[in-house]
C-alpha cells in the first residue's frame, strides 16, 4: 500500500534506476523490435488497438461513458476484456467516469478511461485531484473537432486542454502517438509512466487514429523485458488501521498558503525531475536542412512523409516530432534549431502546438527562428500539401506569415 | 393541410427531417408542433434541445431555437426562463442526456419548480453515439455497452424518470409519460405542460415512449411491437402528477 506518509520523492529516487522510458526515447527506429513468442501481427481499427495494449499492459477496469470518437474502446473492452478478468461500469458522465477511475485506481486496481471533446472538458476535474494527490490516471482521449460539440470527426485542438485544462500547473504526461503501432506501445507505456511517476497520464490519439484501420504488431510487453510498475492500493491494505499500520489519509485541501505551497514543492520537484526520463521525440532529415517541418500525432506523420518526399526531390528539409507534448522535448528541439533556425509548424489547430514550440524555444534562440504557421483547424493534413508549403516558404513566397505564428499568443 | 400532415409550427423548408426511417423522434416533433400551434404561442417559444438525435431537431421548427450540450439543455432553458419569464421554455432532451448526464439539472429543476417544460425522449439507448445501454434499456437488452444483455443485478434495473420526479414534484408541477404510438395522447400531455407554463403553475416533465430502429436493429414489425408491447409493459403510459385533473379543458385521457 502508497501511503501518504512516504514523501513522493522517495518513490521517485527509488523508481528512477530502472527508468524504461529511455528505451526508445529519441530512438528513431522505435518500430523495429526483437520479436517475442506471443508477437501476432494485426489489422484492426486503433480504438481496438488501445484496448489490446491496455490488457497487454494488465488494466483492470475501463470507467467509461460513450462519446464519439472513442466509444469502441468501450465496445471493444466490454467484449475482450471479461475474458482476461478485466471489467467495465458504463457511468451516467465524464465526470463520474473519472472520478470513478480515480476511486478503483485508489483502491488498487489498474484503472483507465477514455474521452474525446467535451468529454475531455469534464475529465479536467478528476485529471486535476489526480495531479494533486499523485493519482496515476490513465486517460485515453481521441480528439475531436472543438469547441464544443462541434465534431464527431477529429482535430488536434485538445494539446492544450490534455496539458493545462486543470485548476493548476499542467503535472501531467501527455503522449503524441502517430499510427497504430505507437497507439499500441504508448498505451501499453502510459500505464508504466502512471504508476512509476504517479502523474496523470494522456494518451492523445485522434478521430482518424481511433477510426482507421491499419496493420500493427501486439506483443506481450513483459515477453519484451518491459517491467511493468506494479499497481499499489493507495487505501484497503491489510491491517487494522490505526492499530496495526497507519490509516491513510489522503487530500487535497489545504488551510492557507504556506501549507499548498509546501505541498506543491515535492509534486514540482519530482516533475521535474522526471522529465528528462520522460521526454521523447522523433528527427530525421537533419542534415544541411534548411527547414525544420514539424507536427506531432497523425499530423506529424504527414510531416514525416512530405520531408521525405522533399528530400527525394533534393529539397534540403529536415523533421522533428515530439512524442511527448508533456514534458516537451524542448532540449533536442534546441539543439536541431541551433543550427537550422527556420521552422514550419504543421498542425490541425489554431496555433496549440505553435505555442508549446514557442514556449520551449525561448530565450535568444526565439529572436533567430524563422517560424511559419500551417493551420488547419480541425481538418485533416496531407503530406502533398505540407511539401507544397515548403517548397513555398524556400521559393520566399511566405515571408509575410514568417513568425505571424507569434501573433496567434 | 391538416395539423395531422404538418403542424404550422413546423419549418418546411428542412423538411423532410433528418431523423432516420421509423424514428420516434419524428413523433415527438410533431406532437410538440401541434400543442404550440394549438396554443398559438410560437412567438414566445424558447426551444433548447440536447446533444443526442434531438440535435438534428436544431431547425426543425419555425421558433427561436438554441441547441446546447449534452445534457444541458435543462439548466439553458431555466436560466433563459428566469431572465425573461415571458419567454416559454422548452428542454427537449435523450433518455441520455435527460437521465444520465443531465439528471442532477433535471432533480434540481424539478424540486425548484421551474417553470419550463421538460421533454424527455425515451428510446431505451443512446442513439446518437451508436447505441450504448442507457439508463432505460430494459433488462436483457443487448446494446454495444451491455453486448450479453442488460444485466440488473450489477447493472440496476432501468429508471422510470417520471416516477421518480412525481415523488417529490412540488404542487403544481405536471409529470406525465406519453408514447409515439399515441401521437395525438401525447400532444395532449406536451399542451398541458405548456399550459402549467403558461398559467405559472410549476414545472411540466413528459417522457415521449419512442423507437430507434436502427440501433435496435428492427423491422416495422418488431420496432412497434418492442414499443408497444415491452416498453409500455415496463413504462406505464400515464399522467403521474397534474394540476389540470379537476379543472380540465380538454378532459382527462
Ligand atoms: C459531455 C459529453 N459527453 C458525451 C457526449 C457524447 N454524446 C453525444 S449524444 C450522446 C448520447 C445520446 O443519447 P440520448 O441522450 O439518449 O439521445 P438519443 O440520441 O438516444 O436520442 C452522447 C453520450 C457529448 N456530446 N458530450
Ligand atoms: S439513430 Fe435512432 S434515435 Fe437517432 S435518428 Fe436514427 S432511429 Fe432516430
Ligand atoms: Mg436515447
Amino acid at each position: 500500500m502508497i501511503t501518504n506518509t512516504q514523501t513522493l520523492t522517495v518513490l521517485w529516487s527509488v523508481n528512477k534506476g530502472d527508468n524504461m522510458s529511455n528505451k526508445y526515447g529519441n530512438d528513431t527506429d522505435s518500430n523495429i523490435r526483437p520479436a517475442g513468442h506471443g508477437d501476432r501481427r494485426a489489422f484492426m481499427y486503433g480504438n481496438e488497438v488501445v484496448v489490446r495494449a491496455a490488457l497487454a499492459a494488465k488494466a483492470e477496469f475501463l470507467y467509461g461513458y460513450p462519446i464519439t470518437p472513442q466509444n469502441e474502446i468501450m465496445h471493444y473492452w466490454s467484449r475482450l476484456a471479461p475474458a482476461q478478468g478485466g471489467k467495465f461500469l458504463q457511468t451516467e458522465d465524464e465526470l463520474s467516469a473519472g472520478f470513478a477511475t480515480l476511486g478503483g485506481i485508489m483502491a488498487g486496481a489498474r484503472s483507465f478511461s477514455a474521452t474525446a471533446g467535451p468529454g475531455t472538458v469534464l475529465f479536467q476535474e478528476p485529471l486535476s485531484m489526480a495531479e494533486m494527490m499523485r493519482i496515476p490516471i490513465v486517460l485515453i482521449v481521441q480528439q475531436r473537432g472543438g469547441p464544443s460539440t462541434a465534431t464527431v470527426i477529429y482535430s488536434q485542438q485538445e494539446v492544450f486542454l490534455a496539458i493545462f485544462g486543470g485548476n493548476g500547473e499542467g503535472l501531467r504526461v501527455v503522449y503524441s502517438p502517430g499510427g497504430h503501432q505507437e497507439m499500441y506501445d504508448y498505451t501499453i507505456k502510459a500505464f508504466d509512466t502512471a504508476w512509476r511517476y504517479r502523474f496523470p497520464t494522456l494518451v492523445l490519439g485522434d478521430g482518424y487514429q481511433a477510426k482507421m484501420r491499419e496493420p500493427v504488431v501486439l506483443y506481450d510487453p513483459e515477453e519484451r523485458g518491459m517491467q511493468l510498475q506494479p499497481a499499489v492500493p493507495f487505501v484497503g491494505g491489510e491491517g487494522v488501521p490505526g492499530v496495526e499500520r497507519e490509516p491513510a489519509h489522503w487530500r487535497n485541501a489545504f488551510s492557507v498558503e504556506e501549507e499548498l505551497f509546501e505541498a506543491l514543492q515535492p509534486i514540482i520537484h519530482d516533475f521535474q525531475h522526471a522529465a528528462p526520463f520522460l521526454t521523447e521525440m522523433e528527427a530525421s532529415d537533419l542534415e544541411g536542412a534548411e527547414i525544420i517541418v514539424t507536427g506531432h500525432g497523425i499530423v506529424g506523420r504527414s510531416a514525416r512523409e512530405a520531408v521525405r518526399e522533399l528530400r527525394a526531390g533534393g529539397v534540403p528539409a529536415g523533421f522533428f516530432r515530439p512524442l511527448t507534448l508533456r514534458p516537451f522535448p524542448a532540449k533536442d528541439l534546441k539543439r536541431i534549431l541551433d543550427s537550422c533556425p527556420r521552422l514550419l509548424v504543421v498542425e490541425s489547430a489554431q496555433g496549440q502546438l505553435t505555442k508549446l514550440f514557442r514556449i520551449a524555444i525561448g530565450g535568444e534562440l526565439e529572436h533567430r527562428v524563422e517560424m511559419y504557421p500551417y493551420f488547419r483547424p480541425g481538418l485533416g493534413i496531407t503530406a502533398e500539401e505540407i511539401a507544397r508549403e515548403v517548397r513555398a516558404i524556400l521559393g520566399g513566397e511566405r515571408k509575410e506569415e514568417a513568425r505571424a505564428a507569434v501573433s496567434i499568443l | 393541410m391538416s395539423e395531422l400532415a404538418m403542424p404550422r409550427s413546423w419549418r418546411r423548408e428542412t423538411k423532410p427531417h433528418k431523423f432516420c426511417p421509423g424514428c420516434g423522434h419524428g413523433l415527438v416533433l410533431k406532437a410538440l408542433g401541434m400543442a404550440v400551434d394549438r396554443l398559438e404561442i410560437a412567438e414566445r417559444v424558447l426551444f433548447g434541445c440536447d446533444i443526442g438525435c434531438s440535435l438534428l431537431a436544431w431547425d426543425f421548427f419555425n421558433l427561436d431555437t438554441v441547441q446546447t450540450h449534452h445534457g444541458r439543455t435543462v439548466p439553458f432553458i431555466v436560466g433563459a426562463k428566469r431572465a425573461r419569464p415571458h419567454l416559454i421554455g422548452i428542454a427537449y432532451m435523450g433518455d441520455g442526456g435527460g437521465y444520465a448526464i443531465g439528471v442532477q439539472h433535471l432533480i434540481n429543476a424539478v424540486m425548484r419548480n421551474d417553470r419550463i417544460l421538460v421533454i424527455i425522449v425515451n428510446n431505451t439507448t443512446y442513439a446518437m453515439t451508436g447505441g450504448q445501454m442507457a439508463p432505460t434499456s430494459l433488462p436483457g437488452q443487448k446494446t454495444e455497452t451491455s453486448p450479453g444483455g442488460r444485466e440488473p443485478r450489477t447493472e440496476g434495473y432501468p429508471l422510470r424518470g417520471p416516477e421518480m420526479v412525481a415523488s417529490f414534484a412540488a404542487e403544481g408541477a405536471y409529470i406525465a409519460r406519453g408514447s409515439v404510438s399515441h401521437v395525438q395522447r401525447l400532444a395532449l400531455f406536451l399542451e398541458r405542460g405548456l399550459q402549467n407554463q403558461i398559467q405559472d403553475k410549476g414545472i411540466a416533465v413528459v417522457e415521449a415512449l419512442s423507437t430507434c430502429p436502427t440501433n435496435w436493429r428492427t423491422n416495422a414489425e418488431d420496432t412497434w411491437k418492442y414499443l408497444e408491447k415491452e416498453m409500455a409493459d415496463y413504462y406505464p403510459v400515464r399522467e403521474f402528477v397534474s394540476p389540470w385533473k379537476e379543472n380540465n379543458p380538454r378532459g382527462v385521457n
